[in-house]
């Protein structure tokens, strides 16, 4: 539905539950809802060749 | 008619027709509500579009068009019909440089099975079954603006596209009224289904649809008469009382209290505030229950949106999942409060 500008993308923990991210230069929390605006423009974003970080 | 049968038809028309119960399928026509911003908020291509002010007023530059404008919830309205607020696009930097891609619009983006469950028969292949969208908009940038209604869940897309005229610096009420048609579907989930938009700029790829009739075969949210109002820094955009109901009657708008729209605007956003202290026995965490308002759409994006000032004892905090975390270094007064507390955003919009 809308472009967003996703700059960085990284597992929470080891559940891999959330992901946190840097969307429009804003840090968030994303769930892995596929209703999730969010989450649904990392996946967009990975499709395009980028990965999400495991965690620390 | 006895005056008992047209006391019993009266009944009958304000229980049953259009009129009875609710009617507006849009949350926060009024812009009563504006959780994140009351005041004004920069905007341009790649920087704070989409939702920045209004709740459930979404700003987009599409294709890397240019310009840039401030959107803010405002107290210009039209006098004498109940309004306080209205949704007010500013222009800031001018854009005559329109690419054939380009396109601006605001817009308010509906649940699919909000429309499905609306009452509005819309695959009713007579066109005879009606939704009729309203409202009431200003500009000093006199001209022909475009209305689009796109079903996101059809196959392809379809927009059905209505030319407004505005007056310089007059208020107007628009009033489109849609039909039904037999290859609309809109899904029973929480997705999106419509998407109301009120176009500003669009290029000559935009600009193609048909007025007034559903369009299939291109994206274009306009005409080609789509006026360019970002084609001065003196243009300013009003808008308020967006109301979208069942049937093909345009009735006055549906007045809800703040309490009922700000509830309604939670299931999509809501922030809260967080003072977090405890006594550690020893490191390690405790969970705190989150003070969510409303069941919200989807899984919400949370972001911190203020830190408090003190610190103490903490090694980590935050939202996982349905709790609030926060992990204590060592034993003792463990503290994350104070100035203004932990301000977290809820997002769960479309």
């Amino acid at each position: 539905m809308e472009q967003m500008n996703i700059t960085l993308a990284q597992y929470q923990d080891a559940d891999n539950l959330i992901i946190q991210t840097t969307i429009d230069g804003q840090e968030m929390s994303v769930p892995l809802d596929p209703a999730n605006r969010h989450y649904q423009a990392i996946l967009e974003w990975v499709a395009e060749g980028n990965t999400i970080e495991e965690a620390d | 008619m006895t005056k008992a049968a047209e006391l019993a038809k009266m009944g009958e028309v304000l229980t049953t027709s259009q009129i009875g119960g609710r009617r507006n399928i849009i949350i926060n026509g009024a812009m009563q509500v504006a959780q994140r911003s009351s005041s004004a908020v920069a905007v341009s291509d790649g920087s704070n579009e989409n939702y920045q002010t209004v709740d459930r007023m979404n700003f987009g530059f599409g294709n890397n068009a240019g310009g840039a404008c401030n959107i803010s919830q405002d107290t210009t309205v039209p006098s004498g019909l109940g309004f306080s607020n209205s949704y007010k696009v500013d222009v800031t930097t001018a854009d005559t440089n329109i690419a054939s891609t380009h396109q601006i619009f605001f817009r308010t983006i509906l649940e699919a099975r909000d429309i499905r469950n609306s009452g509005w028969n819309y695959t009713d292949s007579t066109g005879n079954s009606k939704i009729t969208c309203s409202f009431y908009a200003r500009s000093n940038k006199a001209g022909t603006y475009c209305f689009s209604f796109r079903s996101v869940d059809t196959s392809g897309s379809m927009y059905y596209v209505k030319e407004f005229t505005l007056v310089a610096d007059t208020w107007e009420r628009v009033i489109i009224t849609i039909p039904s048609n037999s290859s609309l579907v809109f899904d029973d989930d929480t997705n999106a289904g419509a998407v109301l938009a009120i176009s500003l700029q669009a290029g000559s790829d935009r600009n193609n649809a048909t007025d007034d009739t559903w369009n299939t075969s291109d994206s274009s949210l306009t005409t080609s008469n789509q006026v360019n109002f970002f084609d001065d820094t003196a243009n300013n955009f009003f808008l308020t009382g967006w109301q979208l109901e069942v049937g093909e009657q345009a009735t006055p708008f549906e007045h809800r209290s703040f309490g009922e729209e700000l509830a309604l605007c939670q299931r999509y956003y809501q922030q809260h505030t967080y003072s977090l202290r405890f006594q550690a026995a020893a490191a390690g965490t405790l969970r705190f229950p989150q003070n969510i308002q409303a069941s919200m759409r989807a899984e919400p994006t949370t972001a911190t949106l203020t830190t408090p000032s003190t610190t103490t004892n903490v090694s980590s905090v935050g939202v996982t999942g349905n709790y609030i975390q926060m992990s204590a270094s060592s034993s003792g007064d463990t503290r994350y409060e104070g100035g203004n507390q932990w301000q977290v955003s809820y997002d769960g919009e479309i």
